[in-house]
Formats: C-alpha cells, structure tokens, sequence
C-alpha cells in the first residue's frame, strides 16, 4: 500500500534520513497501521463535528503585561555550537 | 516493616512524630535504588546529593518545631520527560541525553516548593511511545515482579520505583495508557486525571491534546494527596483548566451504597485474557458487595478507539517533535554539511526505531492528499467516541474494566509487530480520546503477575473515581504486596 517512494517523501517531509533496510521496514508497518486504520471508513462521519480538544476552551488571553524572562545565559546554556550571543549552525546557502 | 514500602500518609506521621527523620528514609530509598536499580532500569538519573540535601532541610524544619505539611519529606521519583531546573532531563532519547533545561515544569516546582525529596528521574519509552519501556534510548526497565518481563510504559521507571521500594510516590504523563498500564502491571495505583487538571508547563510535549500528568503511588490516599499538590490551574499552560480543585482526600473513607458503576461490555470481551477478566470480576464482587448497583454498559465505538488515537497522536507527535533539530539543544550530528543535512543526520541520529515510525505515521496522516481521509476522519471518531462516554455516564457515575488486556507480557514479545504493541492499550487509549479521568488500582494476581482494574469517571470527577477505589482498595489488601527482590 505505502510504495518506497511514498515513505522517502515522507521521509523528506520530516527530515529522517532513513536506510534502506528502514525504508523496507516502515513501508511495510505503516501499511499494515493504514490498513488497520481503515476501519475508521466503516462510520459514515458526514454530520459529525471534530474533536481537536476536548475542553471547552477557546482562545486563551492574558492581561498584555511585561513578565519575566529566562536571563540570556540560560537560554544559551545547552547551545550545541555558538558565537557570542548566536546559536551557530552550518551554512544555510 | 521496611520504610521503602510505607505510604507516604504513614511516613509522614513518623516523620511529624519524630519516629524516623526525613534523612534516614531517603538514605533507605537510596540505598533500594542503590542495590535493586542496576536490575530493574529504572532510574535514568539519580540526584542522590540532592536528595540528602532536600532532606536535611526538611529536618531542620522538624527539629525547629515546625509542623510539616503532609508530603514534605517524603522520596518521589520524576518521570524523566518533565523539565527539571539544572538536572538533565532526556526524555528517554539520544537526542536529549545531554539537555539540562534552564527552568523547571509546574509540577516539579510544585513537588519541591512542598518540601518532597526528589531522587531521581525515571526510565520511559523514548518521548513516552511506548507501552512497554523497551523504547528507552539508553535501557530497558524491568518488571520487579519478573524481570524478563517488561513493566509497561511508558511511564515504565516511574511504577517500578514505586512498586520497588525507590521512591515512595512518583510522577508519570499519560497519553494513551502510559500510567494506568504501567502501574496494573507492575501492581501499584496510578492515576490519570482529566486533561487539563494538571499543568503540561515543562512537560516535554508528545501529543498535546492527549497527554496529562498524574501519580503512581503504592495506595489511593497517596494518589489523593498528590492529586491535592499537583492540581490546579497555571497561566502557563493554555489548555490547564480554570477554576479551583476540590480537597480530593474528602472523598476517601466514604460509602459507595447506591453508586452506579457500568461495566462496558467492550472491555470485558474476548480481547481481555481470561485470567484479568477472571480477577476483575472479582473486584466487581467485592464493589457489589459494599453496595454499589452493577451493570452492563456500552461504548459502541471502542474498536475504532486505537486507530483514531494512532492518526492523531502521532498527526501531534509529528509537529511537536519538529524542533529537534540540533539547532539550540540537545544533540547535534557532529559532520553536518549544510544546515538541512544537519537536521536530518541529527535527527535521524539522535530519534530511536519507534519515535521515527511515529514521526513518519504523523506526517503521512497529515499530508497534502490525506489529511481528510485520515487526521480528520480521526477526530470526528474521536467524538463518537467521547459521546459514547458522555451517553455511559448518564447511567452510571463509573465505568469499571481491566486496566489491561494482560499481565506483563515477556521482553521482546511485541517489539516487532508495532501494531500488536499498539493493541496493549485497548482499555486505556479511549479515556485519553474522551479526557476523562482513570485511575488503574492493584486488583489481584493471574499466573503470580499483578493485574490492574481501572476506574473511569466523569471530566473532573476524579473524586468519585478516589472514593469508588479506597473503598475497594480498604476491602482487599492487593496493594500490601510487594514483589520479592
């Protein structure tokens, strides 16, 4: 049902880079989980509403009021790469 | 008795009356993690200095004469996917085995602004996907009542801790099962509540509209006083529910006579194997015979309750885990060539089998083409499935079933059919989908393994769910047995 080609795209999407023995591998699973999944066509859900969340809640607001912040260190503390107050990655173009 | 298996309610009281200082129990709770942990996986990261140091302050506060509240003193153990100030929290993954968060999540500050003794962070399945603790990016966690078998999950460290003797309560998330079904299968209570009862602030997120922390603890009461500290509403978390929470402890101790429980049909069925359905027909005896009124119910959609939860948990999954990408946290492929090659190697590196398949099943549900077929259709399911609890709970003020289709299954029996893996959630998935709370407590045994019965209650009646479960739990003593170590 999922082709390689579908499960490298999706792959891209979420930027996995798989192995081949991978792409093998979850092809196959995630048929099995789809197929499974296509129970869910047995109920005709025309007239239903969907359900993203169960609370009744809607936007949530707060009073527009300065807070505190983490101190710059902090947010820093766990920088794979950086420079000055930069998180540093590789080139982008 | 030995220490490390008294409630906290008891331990408190020897605590207040100078029977055993805070120190000296830690010392035993460490010393049980010490000599059992290496066996059992289940702590990822011990904070033994500062435990002692937690609990010398408690001491001195005992020896000043103050009178503590309750809790304070007492060892918990954290899940180790909630944020905590300073010590390494990893979420169970490569990709984190090195972040220390720079804050810490509501529930932790609330746990030590109480006093309670933080020992250390426990085992999970790699960002909680998992029912089996197998998932850990670092080692498996091992059922203390059979160590070739797996303890559940995902909250797999934190119900071994507490039905081990390492911790006296812990905190566990919850997004599809992963307290309930670790605590049936490693035989203590873990709860539960309903979605926004607790703050998500610092939780690490896996599905947001799903997920929700509770405790694991050795009796009901516990799980009431925990209930107590950690409920509430916080600005922090858009989805925490307004409005004040009841004292849960006024629920215990009280009669169930005239309590309607439904028992739904579905649950009780050929899926469940027969030695759980036997135990927990049992239990329903027993709730029978204080007087409750027993009855069958139903939730028609039931079956439709894994498939939906799949699609949309790993749809959430699939954008929360976006930002690892080695940019500003956590671990980063040291050979990057440009910037997008660097999150793909890091991410591809850093996520484990079962993260990558949900990542890869959530992105799939919502892509161009199928998002309607399979993430919508998943959520209008979803409230069939809610209106089917909504419909039980006109009848009847508690849903009974087994928390569980089985006791502990072996090590390495599910890891390579996902899907049979998927289905060791049954009884529990749909109460995430529904929102509602659901408290697994110790029911019985099968075959020398604990088996789990789950209580399910209206949104925000976690009440009636605790006072349904003490009155059992004070009519049977399934929770004063503890596995041999």
């Amino acid at each position: 049902m999922i082709t390689i080609a579908e499960v490298e795209h999706v792959a891209l999407l979420s930027r996995l880079e798989l192995t081949d023995e991978e792409k093998r591998m979850f092809a196959e699973q995630l048929s099995a989980i789809l197929e499974y999944a296509g129970m869910l066509d047995e109920l005709d859900t025309r007239e239903v509403p969907p359900t993203a969340h169960v609370l009744p809640l809607r936007n949530v607001f707060r009073e527009d009021i300065e807070g505190a912040h983490l101190p710059l260190e902090k947010t820093m503390q766990n920088a794979p790469e950086r420079e000055g107050n930069f998180f540093k990655v590789p080139r982008i173009v | 008795m030995d220490f490390c298996y008294m409630p906290a309610h008891e331990l408190h009281r020897r605590l207040a009356a100078r029977e055993i200082s805070a120190e000296e129990l830690c010392r035993a709770v460490l010393e049980r993690i010490e000599t059992v942990g290496g066996k059992l996986g289940s702590f990822i990261t011990v904070t033994g200095d500062l435990a002692l140091e937690q609990a010398r302050a408690v001491d001195k506060r005992i020896a000043s004469g103050e009178e503590i509240p309750i809790l304070a003193g007492i060892p918990v153990a954290v899940k180790d996917n909630m944020c905590t100030e300073g010590i390494r929290t990893t979420c169970g993954s490569r990709i984190l085995h090195n972040f220390v968060p720079p804050y810490s999540a509501a529930v932790v500050e609330k746990i030590l602004a109480r006093g309670m003794v933080m020992v250390g962070k426990t085992n999970l399945d790699e960002f909680a996907m998992g029912s089996s603790n197998e998932n850990s990016g670092f080692f498996p966690a091992s059922n203390p009542w059979d160590v070739d078998r797996v303890p559940g999950g995902s909250s797999g460290g934190s119900a071994v801790a507490v039905a081990a003797g390492q911790a006296v309560v812990a905190l566990g998330s919850d997004t599809g099962g992963s307290i309930r079904q670790p605590a049936s299968l490693c035989g203590v209570v873990g709860m539960k509540p309903t979605y926004g009862a607790v703050s998500r602030y610092g939780l690490v997120a896996y599905a947001s509209s799903l997920d929700q922390i509770g405790p694991i603890s050795r009796d009901v009461t516990d799980c009431a006083l925990m209930l107590n500290l950690i409920a509430g509403h916080d600005p922090r978390d858009s989805t925490s529910a307004p409005g004040d929470r009841p004292d849960y402890t006024a629920f215990l101790n009280r009669e169930i006579k005239g309590l309607k429980v439904g028992v739904p049909k579905e649950y009780m069925g050929d899926g469940i194997d027969p030695g759980v359905r036997g135990v927990v027909n049992e239990a329903l005896g027993v709730i029978s015979s204080l007087g409750a009124e027993i009855g069958e119910a139903s939730l028609p959609h039931s079956k439709y309750a894994i498939p939906a939860y799949y699609l949309i948990a790993t749809a959430e999954a699939s954008s929360n885990l976006a930002r690892y990408d080695g940019v500003s946290y956590g671990y980063r492929a040291e050979d990057p060539g440009d910037v997008v090659d660097m999150y793909a190697k890091t991410r591809s590196r850093g996520f484990g089998t079962e993260v990558k398949r949900r990542i890869m099943l959530g992105t799939y549900a919502l892509s161009a083409g199928y998002y309607d077929a399979y993430y919508l259709k998943a959520l209008k399911v979803r409230t069939l499935i809610k209106r089917d609890f909504d419909r039980a709970f006109e009848k009847f003020d508690v849903l009974i079933c087994p928390t569980s289709p089985t006791t502990a299954f072996r090590k390495g029996e599910k890891m390579d059919d996902p899907l049979q893996m998927y289905l060791s959630d049954i009884t529990t998935i749909s109460v995430n989908l529904a929102g509602i709370p659901g408290i697994s407590v110790p029911a019985g045994f099968s075959g020398g393994l604990p088996v789990g019965m789950q209580i399910m209650g209206r949104p925000f009646a976690e009440g009636t769910v605790l006072q349904v479960a003490h009155a059992f739990e004070k009519n049977t003593g399934h929770h004063k047995k503890f596995p041999s170590l």
